[in-house]
């Protein structure tokens, strides 16, 4: 007696197998959808921009002529909100993160915060913009300055910026604090000469990541209503500017054909500007990731 | 004795030098400034506080507000009203034509992200090759880092064009595309969130199901994905809540006719576009639409927290044991 019906076997497995492989396909078709999707996209805002861009694009004010118009006050903008951005989120970020990581006791407290950094990362976008409109613009009195959509900006990455700090410091093993202590030094010094140079590299890496959210950021600064077209300068952080992404949505919502290309030109310098920073961010952590 | 003597005085000088250390450190503790010591931490606490400040920020801001905006509007008129008509005098504030278009763009988006995404976390965890997977993966975390305005853009100068190739009585502004745009950028958050849910999985119970004679195909479908459940339903859980907060790609691409119904080729208006609507505006502070941007952003902040908390609950509770 045959214990396996062999022809009954190969009847049975080929249909299986052929479902294995059709599947199989299907699920690749539908990553490399994805790839197709981001290449379409690359593709057809360079082939619209660049013909626009050129140095008098980066270095003319914007202009009702297509032509004649550039982005020169936006880009300087994003730089004074990064002149805000930078130096709060890193200090308020690292220092949260050190003292989760470091000093807070397990308790109910210290849970408390952690949950509610998670929840903040959530909240959407927008709804910073009305925290900021109410608490910076109105209460403060900062108007639509480079102050009030900077502390906006930072508030919103600061849990990413926390969170990503936490897993550096984390990622610094515990013997290297028992050595410090062993050396005598106290649990400042420990964090300041021994965790944080450690963990310097992740915490950067994750700096760069966040802010480079912070710069393509636009419902916010649009519910603060920081002005979509502004022909001159900020010359402090309580003056009025307007920012990159606020010029491609200017440009965007323009029914003309030249004001798209613009903006497109527009989306490949903040793309630029963001492959940039990425590119340094993973440098960063590929250069100084040491393995403990 | 004399020997004696010599320990004695052997182990009170080694007991005396033990006491001068003692007193050595004892000294230098005093001389040591060590304020940083005591005011590190207060500091660093204060800035872990921010976090919790922010989120009461958020919320006194919301509320404040939102109860100047029902000064001047019934409650029962913003939840139960069928008409979103701030423009006219006196305003309808009856917020369900913007929750109406918030829920019809946001189940686009689910039903082009889940299963691309699905499938995408699906062929990167079963059958990608670790190189295969080494490529892929950081492409679809650009497709997460490119900004929404670009793809507003996208949706508007692009996608909406061909679409209206397609179906002739599209509008120039719709929810069908940016519905499709959303789901495009939320594919990464499913995809990889999904990704580590089936990647949790232990090899030992796939390798069951093969032994058993199952191909990685049944293997996947039958084992895996139910073991891995609650992950991917929270990815979906978080991809909808990041769905119904997406601004600038309603905004752009979506229109401002807040309506009810099913319709999807007409002009649309969601809750965050209608905020982007009157704060581009310049609706005077302290008008009631100056304060209904607040109570739409209420609602909003509300279905996002319920959506965030939900998810969280699924990954948290409902985790396997293996």
């Amino acid at each position: 007696m045959k214990l396996i019906d062999q022809e009954q076997v190969i009847r049975r497995m080929k249909p299986r197998l052929f479902r294995n492989t059709f599947f199989k396909y299907l699920f690749l078709l539908a990553t490399g959808l994805c790839l197709i999707v981001l290449a379409v996209l690359f593709g057809r805002i360079f082939i619209q921009g660049l013909p626009y861009l050129d140095w008098q694009f980066m270095n003319s004010l914007p202009s009702r002529k297509p032509e004649e118009a550039g982005i020169y006050t936006a880009l300087n903008g994003t730089i004074w909100l990064m002149v805000v951005v930078v130096p709060v989120t890193m200090i308020l970020g690292v220092g949260a993160a050190i003292y989760l990581e470091e000093y807070a006791k397990k308790n109910r407290f210290t849970t408390f915060i952690q949950v509610n950094i998670s929840n903040l990362a959530g909240v959407p976008s927008v709804v910073y913009g009305l925290l900021g409109l109410t608490l910076f613009v109105r209460t403060f009195a900062f108007g639509k300055s480079v102050l009030a959509a900077g502390l906006t900006m930072s508030l919103l990455v600061l849990p990413v910026i926390i969170v990503s700090a936490q897993e550096a410091i984390r990622a610094v093993p515990s013997s290297f604090r028992e050595a410090s202590y062993a050396m005598g030094a106290t649990k400042w010094t420990t964090i300041l000469r021994v965790v944080l140079p450690a963990s310097l590299p992740g915490i950067l890496t994750g700096s760069i990541l966040a802010l480079s959210r912070a710069i393509g950021e636009t419902a916010p600064l649009v519910v603060l209503g920081i002005p979509l077209f502004l022909a001159f300068l900020p010359n402090s952080v309580f003056d009025e500017f307007t920012a990159l992404p606020m010029q491609i949505y200017n440009w965007t919502s323009r029914p003309q054909d030249e004001f798209h290309a613009l903006a497109a030109a527009g989306i490949i310098v903040l793309l630029a500007l963001l492959i940039v920073m990425n590119s340094v961010a993973i440098m960063i952590r590929n250069k100084f990731s040491k393995r403990y | 004795m004399l020997w004696m003597k010599g320990v004695f005085n052997m182990s009170s000088q080694k007991y005396a030098a033990t006491l001068s250390v003692q007193e050595m450190i004892a000294k230098k503790k005093r001389q040591r400034k060590n304020w940083s010591e005591k005011i590190m931490p207060v500091i660093l606490q204060l800035t872990a506080i921010i976090s919790v400040l922010t989120t009461l920020g958020i919320l006194f801001t919301l509320l404040v507000e939102t109860f100047a905006f029902f000064k001047d509007v019934s409650l029962k008129e913003f939840i139960t009203g069928n008409t979103w008509y701030p423009f006219s005098e006196p305003g309808q504030y009856g917020i369900m034509p913007l929750i109406s278009g918030t829920l019809r763009i946001t189940g686009i988006a689910i039903l082009v992200a889940v299963p691309i995404g699905l499938a995408a976390a699906i062929y990167l965890s079963e059958f990608a090759s670790d190189k295969v997977r080494r490529v892929i993966k950081p492409v679809l975390e650009v497709l997460a880092g490119i900004p929404t305005i670009v793809y507003g853009f996208f949706a508007l100068t692009f996608v909406t064009p061909i679409l209206q190739k397609i179906i002739p009585s599209l509008e120039i502004f719709n929810a069908l595309s940016p519905g499709i745009v959303i789901g495009i950028m939320i594919i990464p958050t499913i995809a990889s969130l999904s990704e580590d849910a089936l990647g949790s999985v232990p090899i030992a119970i796939r390798e069951g199901g093969l032994a058993l004679g199952a191909t990685k195909l049944e293997v996947t479908l039958k084992v895996v994905l139910p073991a891995a459940v609650s992950g991917i339903v929270a990815s979906i859980v978080l991809g909808i809540s990041r769905a119904i907060g997406e601004t600038m790609i309603v905004s752009i691409a979506g229109g401002s006719t807040p309506n009810l119904g099913l319709d999807i080729t007409g002009s649309v208006q969601t809750m965050t576009a209608y905020i982007v609507q009157v704060a581009q505006g310049d609706a005077g502070y302290g008008t009631t639409i100056y304060y209904s941007i607040y109570a739409v952003g209420f609602a909003l902040f509300i279905f996002t927290l319920i959506m965030n908390l939900l998810a969280q609950w699924i990954s948290n509770r409902v985790k396997e044991d293996y």
